[in-house]
């Protein structure tokens, strides 16, 4: 039993035997087959190379090329390999006595040839190895690809496990049979952990090694609530798992139920649920479970995932696509929060010693008017679809706001002279993330439309916890009284002020925090898609007298370990289920 | 060219041939070798002192990576082995694969 930690990008559980797809472009692990197994792999073997010989020939006809011209001789070398019995041998003869895949036997061989040529010195011989790698990564798209076609006609369950999966890949799985995904690489935001949440299958992925440990066959638990896979559970753990499994999706199917009920406490009070967005397919999701729009829509990802900048053209495509799934629902468009922890574009910009601190986000952007202007002038040309607003991170003081809406003005005014539409009465509104602003969200309040209270970097900064240093992470708590007495301070001025509030951290999706939140004033929250039907289900169960009474009794406590287990006992005891 | 006869009453003829081409028997050089030595019935075998490989297998044939000034041994059994050696000799010592030798 291999017990392996990643990152749950979809949730849900599930156990099932598991299909191992390997990547041409990356070392192929080593992995044993039954002795029965053996003939099936070497005809793996002898088709690959026969698929690959029809696939070389009509390539090499296909060359508008003399014979004899450098090209032409290629595509025949390669051929006169491919045809070679001895290479072919050499193969089967490792799957025959080393009771290795097909795909392990080929690379395997292939390499050792490969390095046998880097290792002489003359330089024109060590160049073969190009020649060789090809041949490798040729067989092994025939032996891979054959497998990927194989998903599309699954005849059994299983949890498919690979190095990486693309959204395409991911998009075509049959979720009758795929019921759950594992892979190594990937993140939270990776298009394939978008397409699995939406597909409704449960994925970790982020696992590191995880494709050395797993064999085809074997069986896998996918634990996508917890982050957790494991290789050959023994007959306790799938027991356990069992019960998880059938307790949650009890829970699940009775939160289903109150998708179209709408989101109000027992004694009658509205509250807004949004969801929180990266990529325009969520948005579908969002509203599957019940969202009355979107909160926050993050815009990072139009960077992260190319190497250049994106154009005003990306930025309005990708917002235009996300409004034409919500129809005339709102969605809040944050400006682009990049620098910190999403500081991965480019190498140009010099490490800085202390990135949270440093030049992210707002500031990035109002050092880099040509990149921010783009933006804007994509948003103000989605303001004409629907209920479009703007937002604004990580502001620290009323001059950063000031400046910002005075580009936005600025971009307007571009737009106007263009004879470009846009809605000049878009609504602008700020993150309250740093205590600088919470304690002044009574000026800021003036020049905006709204606040909504990121948790996560307000708690970062209130505490000065970096929440990913597992040294101190245990510092860094939401319910510190420190933070509840700024969120309370922020509420009060947002209504003294009569301007929106909203809160988009993940306090929103936390089940404890939501009686408190209610109790403290908040209205709408906005949080993570899949948490909406539970959050919802919480906010039903509870009356506006009850959260008040959790609000007096969390503000007058001092500690936040008393707190935390009040707020959790307090949340027990409406959903226990979720606990 | 030295010629005997083995067991089963097969010629043997060998033969040690010099590489004159300067990129030495690299791809298209091994490809052409394997392309002629395939032409015949007859078993073919290279040494370079250290490994005796399969003459007809271009990977075998490409691993000796072979350079320029690398004398070989070809080795054929067969009834035309003769005629194979000859004609491996014209490639390698008189054609040099058609490609250029180093410059004196």
């Amino acid at each position: 039993m291999e017990i392996k930690k990643g990152i749950a990008v979809s949730p849900g559980i599930s156990i099932a035997k598991s299909l191992v797809i390997d990547a041409e472009d990356y070392r192929i692990p080593r992995r044993s087959i039954k002795p029965s197994q053996r003939m099936t792999e070497i005809q793996r073997v002898r088709n690959a190379f026969k698929d690959a010989i029809g696939e070389l020939t009509q390539l090499e006809a296909a060359q508008d090329q003399p014979e004899g011209s450098k090209i032409k001789d290629i595509f025949a070398v390669h051929l006169r390999f491919l045809h070679d019995r001895s290479l072919r041998k050499k193969i089967t003869d490792l799957i025959h006595s080393e009771l290795v895949t097909a795909e392990y036997a080929v690379s395997t061989t292939l390499r050792q040839i490969a390095s046998h040529f880097t290792k002489e010195k003359d330089t024109y011989i060590s160049e073969r190895a190009a020649d060789i790698y090809d041949m490798e990564r040729r067989l092994l798209r025939q032996l891979l690809g054959k497998k990927r076609k194989d998903i599309g006609n699954l005849k059994e369950e299983v949890v498919v496990v690979a190095r990486e999966l693309s959204p395409t890949q991911t998009a075509g799985f049959n979720r009758k049979f795929v019921k759950g995904i594992a892979s190594d690489a990937g993140g939270r935001t990776s298009h394939a952990a978008i397409v699995a949440r939406s597909l409704g299958i449960p994925a970790v992925v982020a696992l590191e090694d995880l494709t050395e440990y797993v064999m085809g066959g074997d069986t896998v638990i996918v634990d996508g609530n917890r982050g957790i896979v494991i290789v050959n559970p023994d007959e306790q753990t799938v027991q356990q798992y069992r019960e998880y499994s059938k307790e949650y999706l009890e829970l699940e199917h009775r939160l289903g139920t109150i998708r179209e009920k709408p989101a109000v406490t027992r004694d009658g009070t509205k509250i807004t649920l949004l969801g929180n967005i990266e990529f325009p397919d969520e948005a579908e999701v969002v509203l599957e479970k019940g969202g009355a729009g979107v909160g926050l829509y993050r815009t990072e990802f139009l960077y992260l995932n190319t190497d250049t900048e994106p154009t005003e053209q990306d930025h309005y495509q990708a917002y235009a696509r996300t409004i034409r799934v919500l129809g005339d629902r709102p969605v809040v468009i944050r400006t682009v929060d990049l620098g910190a922890d999403k500081y991965t574009q480019s190498k140009r910009f010099a490490p800085e010693p202390n990135p949270f601190l440093g030049l992210r986000s707002i500031r990035f952007c109002l050092q880099n008017l040509m990149m921010f202007k783009t933006q804007l002038r994509a948003i103000l040309r989605a303001s004409v679809l629907s209920d479009v607003k703007i937002m604004f991170p990580l502001i620290t003081n009323r001059q950063e706001l000031m400046q910002a809406k005075m580009i936005l003005h600025d971009v307007m005014e571009d737009l106007g002279e263009e004879s470009i539409e846009y809605n000049p009465d878009i609504q602008v509104g700020i993150m309250i993330e740093t205590p600088s602003a919470a304690l002044t969200a009574y000026t800021l309040a003036r020049d905006v439309d709204f606040f909504s209270i990121g948790t996560n970097d307000l708690t970062q900064y209130t505490l000065a916890v970096d929440r990913g240093n597992e040294l101190v992470s245990t510092l860094y708590s939401p319910a510190d009284p420190a933070v509840l007495r700024l969120i309370r301070t922020v509420t009060q001025d947002a209504h003294k002020s009569q301007i929106d509030l909203s809160v988009c951290g993940e306090m929103a999706s936390e089940p404890e925090y939501i009686m408190l939140l209610l109790g403290i004033g908040i209205r709408t929250l906005s949080l993570t898609p899949p948490m909406i039907p539970e959050i919802k289900q919480i906010i039903r169960s509870v009356t506006m007298e009850d959260c008040n009474k959790v609000a007096r009794k969390v503000l007058s406590m001092n500690s936040e370990r008393h707190i935390s287990s009040y707020l959790r006992d307090a949340a027990r005891k409406i959903l226990p289920e979720a606990f | 060219m030295q010629a005997e006869q083995d067991s089963l009453g097969n010629v043997v003829y060998e033969a040690e041939l010099e590489i004159k081409n300067t990129d030495g028997l690299h791809m298209r050089p091994a490809m052409q070798f394997v392309d002629i030595a395939n032409r015949f019935d007859s078993e073919i075998s290279v040494s370079n002192g250290e490994t005796n490989v399969d003459g007809k297998s271009i990977m075998q044939i490409s691993m000796l990576a072979a350079t320029c000034g690398t004398k070989l041994r070809i080795k054929a059994e067969g009834p035309d082995a003769r005629e194979a050696i000859n004609t491996l000799r014209v490639l390698v010592e008189e054609k040099h694969f058609d490609e250029p030798e180093p410059k004196k």
